[in-house]
């Protein structure tokens, strides 16, 4: 990295919410975002919201008023169909007006329901077919590395996500050219589409596949914020390897009917569940 | 044709950094020198067809213009959805060329032939769709390609082909070139099938028939007032390609004349029926099978001009 080359963040992480409130922001925001539309995935936003939290408020380098600034950190969120929780994080920053958010997923929204670049200010790449986002940011990532910039690329992935073969394809690619400015943290909740990774096509052992692929792993609790800060801001965990957080999450995680419940893959709470979720949230 | 596309890149790649050149582990004896030359704008990205084209539309997302090289079908019909959502979707500046179009790799079978590019190509948005006729218009299309922000699919043939120009060309994008001035037939062509075009043409003009031969090197954005001028000046077209007749270029021409105002001309499409090549031979072999020669080009003319 040319860590001399990078000019001053325009918003210091320092100066940013903690990220434990964000994250609550977030998951509150999310389930109205989602109930509202009657949309699906809050569950798998929920999954990923800390981490979500933590690169926006404690790691990734942004200027949400130059969205495009060159030397920004590029975020993708490949499991795209959670860009609820995304969405609701890039309007906190403001890159957007929050009232956008009101129209998630609705007729003439900005927003759909899978993460969306036309229109969308610090949205990267459009992203919810699985399997795409890994390999666009290793490319972005090589040309980082051949123009020599010092900004870096994050990438989650989700479990499900690992059955694409395109992935693994990235995987063998990244480190044989030691893209060390690239990381990706897979949000492995335990849960895709019909049912528990294990019973779908077992991922285990995750992380030493990843390392045998010739990444640096590291293995966390995905909704530790401390945790999850001091693993993110230590990237590349070794000089010329990519490297990757296995992140341990709940499907769900944040409301105590939805974790681990596959059904909230799908609807959002309906109902009095809104309500219960909400209070569950500290929202009176 | 594939050379002459490659010289180009190459020396325009000397003059333009933003150009990377990515290969999916083929080019053997093309690339070598520029790679040597030009590490930093050269990429063999193995074979791994649908990280190479999602890695080109990064790349070209940071500002790089990428050429992406495969045999005609590994970056098409094998990766379409990360030609469709990465490079298109986001206006990617990336040129997906390849060799092995229709039938160049007749021999080797079904496997590495392919007939449908054009028509998955044709039907992505803000994809421009060109299969150069011969090496003449194939050495234009790369300063095209740089003229013109957005994704490119070209498809090229193999090496050795004659050229058909007798010397420098007006190459633009989306415009055809007229290759032979007549009044009686219009036969429009695209990438390989120009040579055939031009040589029935020939045996035509030697019975009195004076064909038309346009190179409809760009296949989307159609040349519409070419076809039109065709369709108004001569009232017989004979479309000619080396694919599917379903969706390619004797397809887009069809969409164009059925919607058009007015009686339209007689019109026939000669190309690939859907099916695959039921025996195994060269390119000549199978576009003879399929009736893609100058006599047959040149005998459906003749029976469409007697109807």
């Amino acid at each position: 990295m040319n860590d001399e080359k990078r000019p001053m963040n325009p918003l210091p992480t320092k100066q940013r919410q903690s990220s434990v409130d964000l994250a609550l922001q977030i998951r509150r925001t999310t389930v109205e975002m989602t109930s509202r539309a009657n949309a699906s995935h809050i569950a798998s936003c929920f999954s990923v919201t800390d981490i979500l939290a933590v690169l926006y408020s404690r790691v990734l380098v942004f200027d949400p008023q130059q969205p495009r600034w060159r030397d920004r950190d590029r975020f993708i969120l490949s499991k795209g169909h959670a860009c609820a929780a995304l969405y609701a994080v890039l309007a906190e920053f403001g890159f957007f007006p929050k009232e956008w958010l009101e129209t998630y997923y609705l007729d003439g929204s900005r927003l759909a329901g899978h993460a969306t670049h036309k229109g969308v200010p610090g949205i990267e790449v459009s992203t919810g077919a699985l399997g795409h986002g890994l390999p666009l940011a290793t490319g972005m990532a090589l040309a980082g590395k051949r123009d020599e910039r010092a900004h870096r690329i994050f990438c989650v992935l989700s479990d499900g996500e690992c059955d694409e073969g395109s992935n693994w394809e990235a995987a063998l690619f990244a480190p044989h050219h030691r893209l060390d400015n690239l990381t990706v943290i897979i949000d492995y909740n335990k849960i895709q589409s019909l049912g528990w990774v294990k019973d779908v096509i077992d991922l285990d052992p995750l992380a030493d596949k990843w390392r045998a692929f010739g990444w640096a792993a590291r293995e966390v609790d995905g909704h530790d914020h401390a945790a999850l800060e001091a693993l993110l801001t230590g990237v590349p965990f070794e000089a010329g390897r990519p490297s990757c957080i296995v992140a341990h999450t709940v499907k769900g995680k944040g409301v105590s009917f939805m974790e681990n419940n596959l059904q909230y893959h799908y609807t959002p709470p309906r109902g009095d569940e809104l309500p219960r979720a909400l209070a569950e949230l500290g929202v009176k | 044709m594939r050379n002459a596309f490659f010289n180009a890149v190459f020396a325009l790649a000397r003059e333009d950094e933003r150009i990377v050149l990515m290969v999916g582990d083929l080019g053997f004896r093309i690339v070598e020198g520029f790679m040597a030359e030009r590490p930093k704008q050269f990429l063999n990205a193995g074979i791994a067809e649908q990280n190479m084209m999602s890695m080109a539309a990064g790349m070209a997302l940071e500002g790089k213009i990428v050429f992406a090289y495969s045999i005609a079908n590994f970056p098409t019909l094998r990766c379409l959805e990360q030609v469709r959502n990465d490079v298109c979707y986001h206006g990617a500046r990336v040129a997906i060329f390849c060799s092995g179009g229709g039938f160049t790799y007749g021999s080797m079978g079904v496997t590495h032939h392919v007939t449908e590019d054009l028509a998955v190509t044709r039907a992505m948005p803000g994809l421009t769709v060109i299969a150069p006729g011969d090496p003449i218009e194939a050495a234009c299309v790369p300063a095209a390609i740089i003229a013109h922000d957005g994704p490119f699919y070209v498809r090229l043939g193999k090496a050795g082909e004659p050229n058909i120009h007798a010397g420098p060309i007006d190459f633009q994008r989306g415009r055809a070139i007229t290759v032979r001035e007549g009044d009686d037939v219009s036969l429009i062509a695209t990438g390989s099938m120009l040579l055939v075009a031009t040589r029935a043409a020939d045996r035509l003009k030697a019975d009195g028939i004076n064909a038309r031969v346009l190179s409809m090197h760009t296949v989307k954005p159609l040349d519409l007032d070419a076809v039109e001028a065709a369709a108004a000046q001569t009232g017989v077209i004979l479309t000619i390609e080396e694919h599917s007749i379903i969706g390619g270029l004797g397809a887009a021409v069809a969409e164009y004349l059925a919607e058009r105002p007015g009686a339209g001309p007689r019109f026939k499409r000669l190309g690939v029926p859907s099916a695959f090549a039921s025996e195994i031979g060269s390119q000549d072999h199978l576009l003879a099978h399929f009736g893609l020669t100058e006599a047959g080009v040149a005998q459906t003319a003749k029976q469409m001009l007697a109807s």
